[in-house]
């Protein structure tokens, strides 16, 4: 089988102290979602930090396009077409909407405004209310200014660590139908949820993990089936 | 006519004096609330640091007043001012190189950068008390009035006289230039964005390929210019003494707080309040109040709430009071 577009592969490690990950491998096609979940305190965002470069890695590759990035800073990563959206603080608070979509267009040395017209065309309201400082918004507008800025830079990979969290039900499907749409245009999505059932029926891979190791790899929808998986992780 | 006397005394005296010391202070308190934002940490250095440009400005002025350069009706030192400016730069960005780099990249808590510039602050008291000494200097020249008591009489026919010297006429146009530029810096190029962004959330701005070495590099600039500003401009209005630019670092924390740590909108209103309040609470009004209330009940006394020897304690006070009541400031500033 060829190369996935980016694979960290057996990778361990944790914040200085005991591992937190152990010979844990996610990977995500080109184009395609696959979604990390699994019990709390399993080290799904762990994983996500340790793909991105924020956590030491003692063990294990990860490639990106068949290139070996381990040892590469998150900010370089960024430059290499990466784009990581934060569970937490994933935007600047006190910026209007369109500055933040700017930030996120930091490195860009080009013209951005066609980038500014796509991103408001996904999300619409955010066109509305660019002028607002971001930090004035709802739970769900917020995710999708992170979202944005995130997609600012033009990555062919982009990382969500729980995207739905603390946004209610109706906003969390609207939130999956656009990071679906974002998938569509090609980019591939790598991302952690706890809402597990809704994730896996977009995900085109699924993950779970337990105690920092894989427990179950298999599509989406194989992983829904599974009674096994079912009655462990997803309540029936 | 008596109710207009009373005005022009009060404007003479506290209104005037007071915008110009409030414009001072709201450029010292920009400053801290700069290196607040973007260092995260209350700079103590940041009193001698105005007390180092002034002193540079000062030793320009006098080279130019001995070459004979002068601006006319206007200071020489504000022609004196780039090269203040550039030399406390230099230094400012020499001691983050020395000194503060080295405890950003040990990630120390704020606690350890607050001591560490009281260390800064040392020094450079020292450093411009070893080049121009302890005394009292003064540089100002040019014309000294703008509106003169004389003229103002001549022309009003009240008895009260109005004076505004050109000073105090300087600081407050200087000020508002310098507030206009930053403001315009900050909110609409690519660099001041990108300092707001890494004052906000410095994780995201990493994200985001914001390099935080050019973002403190430029803020130091920035705050020297400031500081220079700040400073020169309150020597020109009072006199120039080293101890007393150390003395100002409460007034300016306490303008930096009130007004929200961090948020230069709140440093420059935090200013005001501060400058209006201990000019106003160390005067003595019972000439406004002579004017004011019928014979029999003007007041014996002069009316003075604190005598002018107690002003640091006007700001201590409204700092008391405000992080006991508002502790993050009127404009919602923020703590780290």
């Amino acid at each position: 089988m060829a190369e996935p577009f980016l694979i960290g592969e057996n990778m361990t490690g944790g914040y200085g102290g005991a591992d937190i990950l152990h010979g844990c491998t996610v990977a995500v096609e080109k184009g395609q979602i696959a979604v990390i979940v699994g019990p709390n305190g399993a080290g799904k965002s762990t994983a996500m930090k340790a793909v991105f470069g924020m956590l030491p890695l003692r063990a294990g590759t990860v490639r990106l396009n068949g290139e070996d990035i381990t040892t590469l800073s998150p900010q370089d990563r960024v430059a290499r077409g990466m784009a990581f959206v934060p569970q937490n603080q994933n935007i600047f608070t006190s910026m209007s909407v369109e500055e933040n979509l700017e930030m996120g267009a930091f490195l860009r040395r080009d013209d951005i405004r066609a980038t500014i017209e796509e991103v408001y065309a996904l999300f619409p309201i955010l066109r509305d209310k660019r002028r607002q400082a971001a930090g004035e918004l709802s739970g769900g507008q917020r995710q999708q200014v992170a979202v944005g800025r995130a997609l600012m830079t033009q990555p062919s990979l982009l990382m969500l660590d729980e995207p739905t969290a603390g946004v209610s039900p109706i906003v969390m499907d609207e939130l999956f139908d656009r990071i679906i749409e974002v998938a569509r245009s090609g980019i591939s999505i790598l991302m952690v949820e706890q809402n597990a059932r809704q994730a896996l029926e977009i995900a085109d891979k699924g993950y779970v993990l337990v105690q920092g190791s894989n427990a179950y790899t298999d599509t989406g929808k194989a992983l829904l089936a599974d009674p096994e998986v079912r009655r462990t992780f997803l309540g029936g | 006519m008596d109710f207009l006397n009373a005005i022009v005394v009060l404007a003479n005296f506290v209104l005037i004096p007071a915008t110009a010391y409030g414009a001072q202070l709201a450029l010292g308190a920009l400053g801290v609330t700069l290196i607040y934002g973007i260092l995260r940490f209350s700079n103590f250095a940041h009193g001698d640091t105005m007390a180092f440009g002034t002193m540079v400005t000062i030793l320009v002025t006098w080279w130019f007043q001995s070459m004979g350069i002068g601006l006319g009706p206007l200071p020489t030192a504000l022609l004196a001012l780039p090269a203040g400016i550039a030399a406390t730069a230099v230094l400012l960005l020499a001691t983050d190189r020395i000194v503060f780099r080295f405890y950003r990249k040990q990630k120390a808590v704020p606690v350890t950068l607050v001591i560490v510039s009281i260390g800064v602050m040392f020094i450079l008291n020292g450093l411009v008390r070893f080049i121009i000494g302890p005394d009292d200097q003064r540089f100002a020249d040019g014309a000294r009035f703008i509106v003169n008591v004389r003229q103002f009489e001549a022309w009003s026919g009240l008895e009260e006289g109005l004076a505004i010297r050109t000073t105090q006429g300087i600081t407050v146009i200087t000020a508002v230039l310098t507030v206009a530029l930053l403001f315009w810096f900050l909110n609409h190029t690519r660099t001041g964005k990108s300092m707001r962004a890494f004052s906000d959330n410095e994780d995201l701005a990493l994200l985001s390929g914001i390099n935080p070495e050019r973002v403190v590099m430029i803020t130091w600039i920035i705050v020297a210019a400031l500081a220079t500003i700040a400073g020169v401009l309150y020597g020109l209005d009072k006199s120039f003494k080293p101890f007393t630019y150390f003395q100002l670092l409460l007034p300016i924390f306490a303008a930096a707080i009130v007004g929200g740590l961090g948020n230069p909108l709140g440093a420059i209103a935090g200013g005001f309040v501060i400058a209006y309040s201990e000019v106003a609470v160390t005067y003595a009004f019972k000439k406004v109040l002579g004017y004011l209330l019928p014979q029999q009940l003007e007041p014996d006394g002069l009316v003075q709430l604190l005598s002018t020897d107690y002003k640091f304690a006007v700001s201590f006070a409204i700092l008391v009071i405000v992080l006991l009541f508002r502790p993050t400031g009127l404009f919602r500033g923020k703590s780290v």
